[in-house]
C-alpha cells in the first residue's frame, strides 16, 4: 500500500523498501530462470528457492509468506485472498510462526505471485533456509494493556538488521527469533534459538533481557538466559555476537545437531556466553551501537491508531453481555484488556469445531478484511496459536462485530480452550511426516465438541505435530500430541506438562504410543483425571503439577487397555 | 579458473596455490596451506617474495591474526557454498584484525553469494572455468540496496540505514 491508503499501527513501507522487495522478486526470477536452463544445480537452488519461503511438498509447492511480526493491513490480506483463489484451492493455512502458507503452488507461477505480493508490501523472505528468519512476537503488540514495550518497533528493527545479511545468510540452521514487550510473554521467546523481553530499568530505559538455545524438534531445549540487561543501543551488536559464535563454532556435520541449542548444550552456557562475551567486548560501543535517532524514526512509523477518547465503562457492551449470554461467553474467551479505555482486542478463532486449524478460506479472508476496515482500523494480525485478532475494536461496537463474524464462521468461542489446538500440516501435506496431525486435532475437537464442557474444563493447550521436528511445538502444550511410525502405521505419543509461556516447560512422555482411532479417548481420559482432581481454580497444569504424572499414566493406559 | 575483482572484473592471478607435496619456489606469489604455514613458518617468513595463507574451513581469523603483516593473501576455502563460515571470517580479518590484503575466496561459491562476500571484505573470488561471468557480475548489481553497513570503508552506525550499493 502507499502510506495515503496505508492503515494506521502498520510499518510504512517507503520507497526504498518497496525498492528492496521488487528487486528480491527480479532476483528470485532470474534464479528460476537459471535453474531451468542449468546454470545452477538443484543442490545450489534449493537454499536459494528456500530463502524465498518456497517448499517442495508431497504433492506440490509450498510457499511461505512472511507476515513480519504477524502484522498485515486489510489490503494486504485481500491479496493473500485473491492468490489463494487464482493460484491455491481457495484456501490459505495460517501458522504457528505467525505466517500464510499456500500448499498448492506451482513452481513457474511463484516469480508472479511473490510479484503481486510485493506490490502490497509482502514478500517470502527468509520464510524459509538456514538463515535470519522472520521475527515473531505477540499478537497483541501494540494494543494489550500488560504491554510495557511495543515490541513491533524492535521486530521491525530486527528485521531491517536481519534482512539479506551479508555475514549471516548461510548459518549451520534455521535462525529464529522471538520478542515480548509484556511480562506475559505470549510470543514462547523461550523456545526460540534467540528470545528477546523487552523491559524498562528503574531510570525508564529499555533493554532486554536475552534468552538463548531453545527449540524444539527432535531435541527440545528450553532457553538459558544470556543477560538479564542489554541496553537498547547494545541490542544489535549483542545478537551480533551470538550469531557470530554461533555461525563460527554452531555443527554442521549433522543437520540435527546444527540448531544453537545444541551449540549451547555441548559448549555449556557459561563457555558458550564466554565467548560471545568476548565478541560482545569487541564490537559494542558507538560504531554498532543502535542510534536513539533510528529507533524513534520507526516509531514514528508505527502511528498509533486514531483512537477515540472514551470511557473505561461502556453501558452498551455491558448490556449486550448481560442480554445475550453467547456473546459473554465469546467475550470472556475471546477478548483481552486493550491498553486504550472503551477498546478491546478481539481473536478470531480458525479452529471451528471440526475444523482444519489455522486454515482460513479466500472468502474468510475477505471477510476479514472487511471487518477490519470497519472495527479495527484496517489492522489484522496473526496470532502464533494460527488465529486472527482485530487488536482495536470499540466495545460498543463489538456485539455488531462478534453478529457479523458468526455469520463467517469465525466466532467460535474457544481461545485457549481445548479445541484451539494447534497442528502441524502433518502427512496430508508434508514430505517429513510419520503421520497426519489434521485428522486427530479435527477428532478431538469433535469429541469436546460442547463449547460449555469446554468452558467448564478451562484453560488447556492441546498441539499435534506429524513429527519430531515439532513444528506443531507439541513439546510445550499443557498435552502434546506427537506422530510416530510404527512398521508403517501411524501412532501417537502423548505429553503432559509442557507450556509455552514465561514458565515454559517441555512435557514429559506419559507412555507407549497410541494408535490414531483411540487418541480423543485418551485426551478425554486424561482431561477427567484432572477434572477429578482439580481444586478450585486450578488449570490443568496446575493440577498435574501438583499430583505428578502417575495418576495420568494410570487412568490413560487402564483407559487405552 | 577465472579469478573476479569486488568490481566483478576478471583479472590476472598473480598467486598460485601450493598443494602441501609440492616443495615451495624461491621466488613467485605462493599460497600455502594453513598447517603447512604452521609448520614451516620459519623458512616461508624468510622467503623474499609474497606469500598468503589458505584458510580451511574451520579455521578462525584468529588462526593468522599475529602474521597478517607478512601475508599477502588469505584464502578462504568453501568446501560446500551452503558452509557460511568464511563469511565471518572475511569479516572478522577485516573488521577485527584490520587487515588490509587481498581476501580470496575459493572453492565452491555461487554467483548469489558473491555481493554478499564482498559485503563481508572479501576482495576476489575464484569461480569455476565454467562459470558464466556476466551472471557473476549481474549478481552485483541484482538488489541495490542493503539495510547494513558493507565492511569496507564502514563508519556509519551498524544498522537501520539503508544504502544503495550498486
Ligand atoms: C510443511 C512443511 C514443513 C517442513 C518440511 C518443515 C520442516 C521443519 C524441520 C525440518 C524442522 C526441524 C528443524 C530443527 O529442529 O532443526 C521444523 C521445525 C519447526 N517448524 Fe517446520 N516444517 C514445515 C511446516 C511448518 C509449519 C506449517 C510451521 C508453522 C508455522 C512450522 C514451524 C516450525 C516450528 C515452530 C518448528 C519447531 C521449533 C524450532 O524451530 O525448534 N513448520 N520444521
Ligand atoms: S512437524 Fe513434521 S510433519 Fe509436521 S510440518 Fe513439521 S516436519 Fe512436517
Amino acid at each position: 500500500m502507499t502510506s495515503s491508503t496505508g492503515p494506521v499501527g502498520l510499518y510504512q513501507y517507503d520507497a526504498v523498501d518497496r525498492e528492496f522487495v521488487h528487486e528480491r522478486v527480479e532476483q528470485f526470477r532470474g534464479q528460476v530462470e537459471r535453474r531451468l536452463a542449468g546454470d545452477l544445480t538443484e543442490d545450489e537452488f534449493k537454499p536459494l528457492r528456500l530463502m524465498n519461503g518456497l517448499y517442495l511438498q508431497l504433492h506440490a509447492y509450498m510457499l511461505r509468506i512472511a507476515v513480519p511480526y504477524g502484522v498485515l493491513s486489510s489490503t494486504q490480506m485481500r491479496r493473500l485472498a485473491h492468490i489463494g483463489r487464482v493460484h491455491d484451492k481457495g484456501y490459505g493455512h495460517f501458522t504457528t510462526r505467525q505466517n500464510l502458507q499456500f500448499n498448492w503452488i506451482k513452481l513457474a507461477e511463484t516469480p508472479d505471485i511473490l510479484g503481486e505480493l510485493a506490490d502490497v508490501n509482502m514478500h517470502a523472505i527468509q520464510t524459509s533456509g538456514n538463515c535470519i528468519r522472520n521475527v515473531t512476537t505477540d499478537q497483541f503488540c501494540g494494543a494489550a494493556a500488560d504491554e510495557v514495550i511495543d515490541p513491533r518497533v524492535y521486530a521491525e528493527i530486527l528485521r531491517q538488521w536481519s534482512t539479506n545479511h551479508p555475514e549471516f545468510s548461510f548459518l549451520p540452521r534455521k535462525f529464529k527469533i522471538a520478542i515480548s514487550g509484556s511480562p506475559a510473554d505470549r510470543a514462547a521467546v523461550k523456545v526460540h534459538d534467540i528470545g528477546l523481553l523487552a523491559k524498562r530499568n528503574a531510570e525508564d530505559e529499555v533493554g532486554f533481557e536475552v534468552w538463548v538455545g531453545g527449540g524444539l524438534g527432535r531435541s527440545p531445549f528450553v532457553a538459558k538466559k544470556a543477560r538479564d540487561w542489554v541496553p537498547e543501543a547494545d541490542g544489535l551488536a549483542y545478537l551480533e555476537a551470538i550469531l557470530r559464535v554461533y555461525n563460527q563454532f554452531g555443527r554442521r556435520d549433522n543437520m540435527y545437531k546444527a540448531r544453537i541449542k545444541i551449540l549451547v548444550h555441548e559448549l555449556g552456557i557459561e563457555k558458550f556466553l564466554t565467548h560471545v562475551d568476548a565478541e560482545f567486548a569487541r564490537i559494542r560501543g558507538p560504531k554498532f551501537a543502535l542510534d536513539p535517532e533510528l529507533v524513534a524514526a520507526i516509531q514514528a512509523r508505527f502511528a498509533p491508531p486514531p483512537l477515540a477518547d472514551l470511557p473505561g465503562h461502556c453501558p452498551e457492551f455491558e448490556a449486550a453481555k448481560a442480554s445475550d449470554p453467547a456473546f459473554a461467553r465469546w467475550v470472556a474467551t475471546n477478548t483481552v484488556a486493550h491498553k486504550a479505555p472503551g477498546y478491546i482486542c478481539a481473536t478470531l478463532s480458525l479452529k471451528p469445531i471440526g475444523g482444519i486449524p489455522g486454515d482460513a478460506t479466500s472468502e474468510q479472508m475477505e471477510a476479514v478484511a472487511d471487518l477490519a476496515d470497519r472495527y479495527s482500523f484496517g489492522e489484522i494480525r496473526v496470532a502464533h496459536e494460527q488465529n486472527l485478532v482485530l487488536a482495536h475494536v470499540r466495545k460498543d461496537a463489538l456485539h455488531a462485530l462478534w453478529t457479523e463474524l458468526k455469520a463467517h464462521d469465525l466466532a467460535t468461542p474457544n481461545i485457549g480452550l481445548v479445541s484451539d489446538i494447534i497442528a502441524c500440516p502433518g502427512l496430508d501435506y508434508c514430505a517429513l511426516a510419520n503421520a497426519r496431525a489434521i485428522p486427530i486435532a479435527q477428532g478431538i475437537s469433535e469429541r469436546f465438541a460442547d463449547l460449555d464442557r469446554q468452558l467448564a474444563i478451562g484453560d488447556l493447550s492441546i498441539n499435534i505435530s506429524g513429527c519430531i521436528n515439532a513444528c506443531g511445538h507439541h513439546h510445550v502444550a499443557n498435552i502434546g500430541i506427537l506422530g510416530v511410525d510404527k512398521k508403517g502405521v501411524e501412532f501417537y505419543q502423548i505429553t503432559v506438562g509442557g507450556n509455552a509461556g514465561i514458565d515454559a516447560a517441555i512435557g514429559d512422555i506419559v507412555g507407549p504410543a497410541l494408535p490414531a482411532e483411540e487418541v480423543p479417548a485418551a485426551i478425554e481420559a486424561l482431561v477427567n483425571v484432572y477434572l477429578h482432581y482439580r481444586k478450585d481454580g486450578e488449570r490443568f497444569i496446575d493440577t498435574l503439577g501438583r499430583i505428578g504424572i502417575q495418576p495420568f499414566k494410570e487412568t490413560l493406559y487402564a483407559a487405552a487397555a | 579458473m577465472p579469478l573476479l575483482r569486488e568490481t566483478g572484473e576478471a583479472v590476472a592471478d598473480a598467486w598460485t596455490i601450493l598443494p602441501d607435496d609440492r616443495p615451495v619456489p624461491a621466488g613467485g606469489a605462493v599460497v600455502v596451506s594453513l598447517k603447512r604455514w604452521r609448520e614451516e613458518r620459519e623458512t616461508l617468513a624468510g622467503r623474499d617474495a609474497p606469500l598468503g595463507v589458505l584458510l580451511p574451513s574451520g579455521a578462525l581469523a584468529s588462526d593468522v591474526a599475529p602474521d597478517l603483516q607478512r601475508l599477502g593473501l588469505i584464502a578462504l576455502d568453501f568446501p560446500k557454498f551452503r558452509d557460511g563460515r568464511g563469511f565471518t571470517v572475511a569479516r572478522e580479518l577485516r573488521e577485527r584484525f584490520g587487515y588490509t590484503g587481498e581476501i580470496r575466496a575459493t572453492g565452491h561459491v555461487i554467483a548469489d553469494q558473491f555481493p554478499l562476500l564482498v559485503r563481508c571484505g572479501v576482495s576476489t573470488v575464484q569461480v569455476p572455468d565454467t562459470a558464466k561471468l556476466d551472471q557473476w557480475q549481474a549478481a552485483l548489481g541484482t538488489l541495490t540496496i542493503a539495510y547494513q553497513k558493507a565492511v569496507a570503508g564502514e563508519e556509519l552506525p551498524l544498522s537501520l540505514r539503508r544504502f544503495k550499493v550498486a
